[in-house]
């Protein structure tokens, strides 16, 4: 038996299949992962993320620390609320977890981190938080709740606590409002409009309720998995971990070169990194024929092997198989996957595969 | 829960048989091994004329979790399939005893029938695997 989240006897109740996932016992679907998926894409969804933990890093070192600690920047953060995604790495440039981290005031941040490594995470952290004046809380005593889709906002509005609701009716993507110990983020993990909002974990299952009274689908792992891959988005432990580098897993975007004296933990790995001209490419599969991408099945152009999948899947919004994957530099429109046996033709593309509802890839 | 109907004979890989009385069956995957495998997406049917063996992989279903050959169950000739599926997988799903049923053959040996299992012994053999 794995853990419970404050939802676990509501998910039961509601008729999902429970799979254990990164130490949790958790959701996979509750009838059918596809219809889970277009719910969220047509209409609104929620998931149950409160296996993720959620950190507190308070302290007069808070900024410092992070600025350190993280491959973004958090001096980027000027207003409350405002969220960031970034890798944190090792010595190696190595991704150790991918994470948001928002600033909630001078003095205090919250990070968000994977459940399966947070135990590692929070190791990590408090080793590298010694020289600093810093302390990092972990809050478990939170639930956490993803209200996805076009009609995300809308519906669950009403029901936050009301001195909320305006705040959070008028937030700007990746920022959050709090109150106490709710905290209501226009974020996400399925390239649709939305909602993560952090709660008391006594409150979760009334508020969870009243979203599913309110005509929010209740969704799981699996719908979860291929919103998050049609988005293009990675996911830690497939499309990264510990030996591979943020510049070959298509994260460059997230890594903050300047300012040049900011000493951040991997930079000097990434750096020399960044200078060799043989770095893998991270790109986006399309299936042509029928059948599913899996995870580490392997790409060819020719003989030559080219890489392998890191995540691939079956893509409800296009109806066809998709994938992430790591392969060779080079200028590639297609390659071919070796699967079941036989090699079919996959085009190469660049994610997102599906933003907002619409079809991004031709 | 799983149904597990008694008219029906099983293999251990997952596929029923229904003896239509008239020397064919027809076949399909179980209630139980849709189940593991969560929403299809493809169904790869075998071609009518097509000689099957007992135990031969002849079709395929794919589901979002994991691709999985099926088996003929009987010997013989494949009769007819149920051609749907190429545009409704999800039939397989909702009806995996019914409307998702995939093909029908026309046994060479009705006798491979004894082979199979009955409504409890599959029972069996579902429930070893839940755990």
């Amino acid at each position: 038996m794995g853990l419970k989240t404050a939802l676990y006897d509501t998910h039961n109740t509601m008729g999902a299949r429970m799979v254990p996932f990164g130490g949790w016992d958790m959701p996979l679907h509750y009838g059918s992962q596809l219809q889970e998926h277009h719910a969220v894409r047509q209409q609104a969804g929620m998931f149950d993320v409160s296996h993720m933990l959620a950190l507190d890093i308070t302290g007069k070192d808070s900024e410092v620390f992070l600025r350190k600690l993280l491959a973004n920047d958090v001096s980027k953060l000027q207003q409350p609320g405002k969220a960031l995604y970034s890798c944190m790495l090792n010595p190696d440039g190595g991704v150790i977890d991918d994470l948001i981290v928002y600033f909630m005031r001078p003095g205090h941040y919250r990070m968000v981190v994977n459940a399966g490594t947070a135990e590692k995470d929070l190791t990590w952290m408090e080793q590298q938080a010694h020289a600093y004046a810093v302390e990092i809380s972990a809050r478990r005593d939170l639930a956490m709740i993803a209200i996805q889709g076009p009609q995300a906002r809308e519906l669950a509005l009403p029901l936050l606590p009301e001195v909320l609701q305006q705040p959070a009716s008028e937030l700007k993507p990746f920022v959050a409002v709090d109150d106490g110990d709710w905290l209501v983020a226009r974020t996400g993990y399925t390239g649709e409009d939305g909602f993560e909002v952090s709660l008391p974990a006594e409150g979760a299952a009334e508020f969870w309720n009243a979203l599913a009274v309110a005509g929010v689908t209740p969704c799981g792992l699996g719908a979860r998995d291929t919103l998050r891959l049609e988005a293009g988005m990675n996911l830690y432990g497939s499309d990264m971990d510990e030996t591979t580098s943020p510049l070959e897993s298509g994260l460059a975007w997230t890594i903050a070169w300047e300012p040049q004296e900011r000493d951040f933990i991997g930079r000097k790995a990434l750096e020399t990194q960044r200078n060799k001209d043989d770095n893998l490419q991270f790109v986006g599969l399309v299936l042509e024929g029928r059948g599913v991408l899996r995870n580490h099945l392997k790409l060819f152009s020719g003989d030559e092997e080219l890489g392998e999948i890191t995540s691939g899947g079956f893509g409800p919004t296009l109806d066809r198989s998709i994938a992430l994957a790591r392969i060779r530099r080079g200028e590639y429109d297609s390659c071919e996957v070796e699967m079941r046996g036989k090699r079919a033709l996959v085009r190469v593309v660049k994610p997102p595969f599906v933003r907002n509802g619409e079809i991004k890839v031709q | 829960m799983s149904d597990f109907p008694t008219e029906l004979k099983y293999a251990k890989t997952h596929e029923w048989a229904r003896d239509e009385g008239d020397g064919t069956i027809t076949v399909g995957i179980t209630d139980h091994a849709q189940d593991q495998l969560g929403d299809l997406v493809f169904v790869d049917l075998p071609e009518e004329g097509d000689s099957v063996e007992a135990g031969e992989d002849c079709a395929v279903v794919e589901s979002v979790k994991a691709a999985s050959d099926i088996y003929s169950p009987a010997s013989g000739e494949i009769i007819a399939v149920n051609s749907v599926l190429g545009e409704s997988p999800e039939l397989v799903n909702e009806s995996a005893f019914g409307d998702g049923w995939l093909f029908k053959v026309k046994m060479s040996n009705p006798a491979e029938l004894d082979n199979l299992l009955d409504a409890n012994g599959y029972q069996e053999v579902a429930a070893s695997e839940e755990h």
